[in-house]
């Protein structure tokens, strides 16, 4: 990585992601104005307002070579928000992201599948979306068709093919390349427990060779195995930064508090219900009573 | 290490960011393609038979609609009409091309302007294949007249086709980013394609006009229709590619004239600037409106 061009700022260079106090901006009122008549319309009636909804706010997030982070929060604290800024698919409204390498992600696998292909066909369309050139994916097609296991069906539209077969070709492309960095979601519902085992370890394999990780999940007993650092968001908002092991916890105490309260929310609930049947019941008794 | 590869490369967010993807732009048209013949002879004939039968039903009505018959009408109507499509579908597909492909533009980051170029690519595709078409109404005709009505002459048709390439690309990358936040632009475009058809001398003569505007002045009024040639000739950047597309098909059919002597080079001129010029408005707006694409997509 000696690039004789680079300002010899040591500092900067040490970072392979650099997520510097970037805030994420949605306008919520505008989002559902999607034609000319409804604008118009909204326009003569002065509602053409901006309500801002900060997806994220003044995040920071500083990544170095051959780490491995987890991201963790609740549903909402803007964990997929910080994975698309990070591959560029989301330009944050404030702030600047540095990312010095290369990207595989691990989400939403065979975004770019169209069914109606083969699945010969769907490697190269695959591999182009995520960024190879077809050389490249030549050089690797027997590879890919290897670890997907899909030697037969190569020339049967994927519309006919499982979910899960459809996930594994989708793997089997993402992860053919070594990239610098690499996204994961915790929700890797890649066909039968054989295949999730394969995927595993050809993910850990990745990660022998000092590639970055980026982990989204909710499960801290994975975050534990495979993580050294976490990064907590809540609403948008950084809670805490640091090793796994600790924010595990916290986050941890911090979920079973919440489930605790919600359970006794519940329990509060139902027994108030409980006394509104007995009067109810109560008073059914009454004018039953009553009429005799 | 795998290598970061430094070497001169266009700005993100640029059109020619695109030749970074060339691969898939390879990809995707050769999808379009395969889709839309796979598996049935037919799909090719269908795209030849087409616009044979419209023009068949098209030159019966028109020849017995105007009394000024052009020689070679039914050729003259084919060429006209072919160019019209080629851009009016190019541009019909490219305006859906981004909200199409929401989930894709939503997961992995690609060019955005890939999406509008490769369904505009492939169009032109479709259209070499359909030139099909044109090719067997001009042997029909070479049989008729009994002369040979191709010659080296027609390959100049690269030279309008190129020009209303780049007007699509254009058009369709505008239109296209506009969808994104008005979704009846759809609509709108629809019922200005069929002014556009009108205006576009398809199944008439221009000539018409002029003779129109005689019988005004002649008559003591304004030769309003003379204002409308006008604008049809030079405002209507569709009706200068038919209309070099036609130096190079339909002008070589007739007899009386040596067909260079109508080519008229401003025609050539006037079209490169429209192209160009709607070019960069095109990839102008865009590029300005991109970032803002996945919020609304």
């Amino acid at each position: 990585m000696d690039n004789i061009f680079s300002v010899p700022d040591l500092d900067e260079n040490e970072y392979i992601i650099d997520v510097n106090n970037v805030t994420v901006r949605f306008n919520k009122s505008t989002e559902n104005i999607n034609d000319l008549k409804e604008y118009f319309v909204k326009l003569i009636k002065h509602e053409l307002m901006f309500q801002e909804f900060l997806a994220l706010q003044d995040v920071n997030l500083k990544i170095k070579k051959g780490e491995a982070w987890a991201i963790i929060g609740t549903n909402g604290s803007g964990k997929s928000t910080l994975l698309k800024v990070i591959s560029k698919i989301l330009k944050p409204y404030k702030g600047s992201v540095k990312v010095n390498g290369t990207v595989a992600s691990l989400i939403e696998l065979g975004a770019g599948i169209d069914p109606k292909l083969t699945a010969r066909e769907n490697i190269y369309l695959n591999g182009c979306i995520l960024g190879y050139n077809k050389k490249f994916i030549d050089s690797k097609f027997d590879e890919i068709v290897e670890f997907s296991e899909l030697e037969d069906f190569l020339d049967s539209p994927v519309q006919n093919f499982s979910s899960g077969m459809t996930s594994r070709l989708g793997f089997s492309v993402a992860t053919v390349v070594q990239p610098d960095i690499l996204i994961v979601d915790e929700v890797l519902s890649v066909g039968d427990v054989l295949f999730r085992k394969k995927c595993m370890n050809k993910m850990n394999e990745m990660l022998s060779v000092g590639t970055t990780l980026l982990f989204v999940s909710h499960n801290m007993q994975q975050v534990r195995e495979m993580c050294n650092k976490a990064i907590w968001l809540n609403h948008g908002k950084v809670l805490r930064v640091g090793d796994a092991e600790g924010i595990c916890n916290e986050y941890e105490t911090k979920i079973a508090a919440i489930k605790e309260e919600e359970r006794a929310r519940r329990a509060e609930q139902e027994r108030l219900l409980n006394e509104q049947a007995e009067m109810i019941k109560q008073k059914r008794k009454l004018s039953a009573t009553d009429k005799k | 290490m795998s290598s970061t590869s430094k070497s001169i490369s266009p700005k993100e967010g640029s059109f020619w960011e695109v030749f970074k993807f060339k691969d898939l732009l390879y990809q995707l048209v050769s999808r379009d393609i395969k889709l839309k013949y796979r598996r049935s002879f037919l799909g090719y004939v269908w795209s030849v038979l087409n616009p044979l039968l419209i023009m068949t039903i098209m030159a019966i009505v028109f020849s017995f609609l105007f009394q000024r018959n052009l020689p070679l009408f039914a050729l003259y109507l084919l060429a006209g009409r072919t160019v019209f499509e080629f851009v009016n579908g190019a541009v019909g597909k490219a305006l859906y091309a981004i909200t199409d492909n929401a989930t894709l533009l939503k997961k992995t980051y690609v060019s955005k302007f890939m999406f509008p170029l490769s369904k505009i690519t492939s169009t032109l595709v479709d259209f070499v294949f359909n030139l099909g078409a044109l090719v067997i109404v001009m042997l029909v005709f070479s049989f008729v007249e009994g002369r040979c009505l191709f010659s080296f002459w027609n390959l100049g048709i690269v030279i309008p086709i190129l020009q209303a390439y780049i007007f699509a690309l254009g058009l369709g990358f505008f239109l296209a980013q506009l969808h994104v936040f008005f979704r009846d632009i759809g609509y709108i475009y629809n019922a200005f394609v069929t002014m556009w058809l009108y205006c576009s001398a398809i199944f008439y003569d221009i000539g018409m006009f002029y003779e129109k505007a005689e019988q005004q002045i002649n008559a003591g009024g304004t030769p309003y229709a003379k204002y409308m040639a006008f604008i049809i000739e030079n405002l209507n950047p569709l009706y200068i590619y038919i209309k070099q597309f036609r130096y190079f098909v339909w002008v070589p059919g007739i007899e009386s004239v040596p067909y260079w002597s109508v080519v008229n080079v401003w025609d050539f001129v006037l079209g490169a600037i429209y192209a160009v010029l709607m070019f960069i408005v095109g990839t102008y707006f865009f590029k300005r409106s991109q970032d803002k694409f996945i919020l609304y997509i």
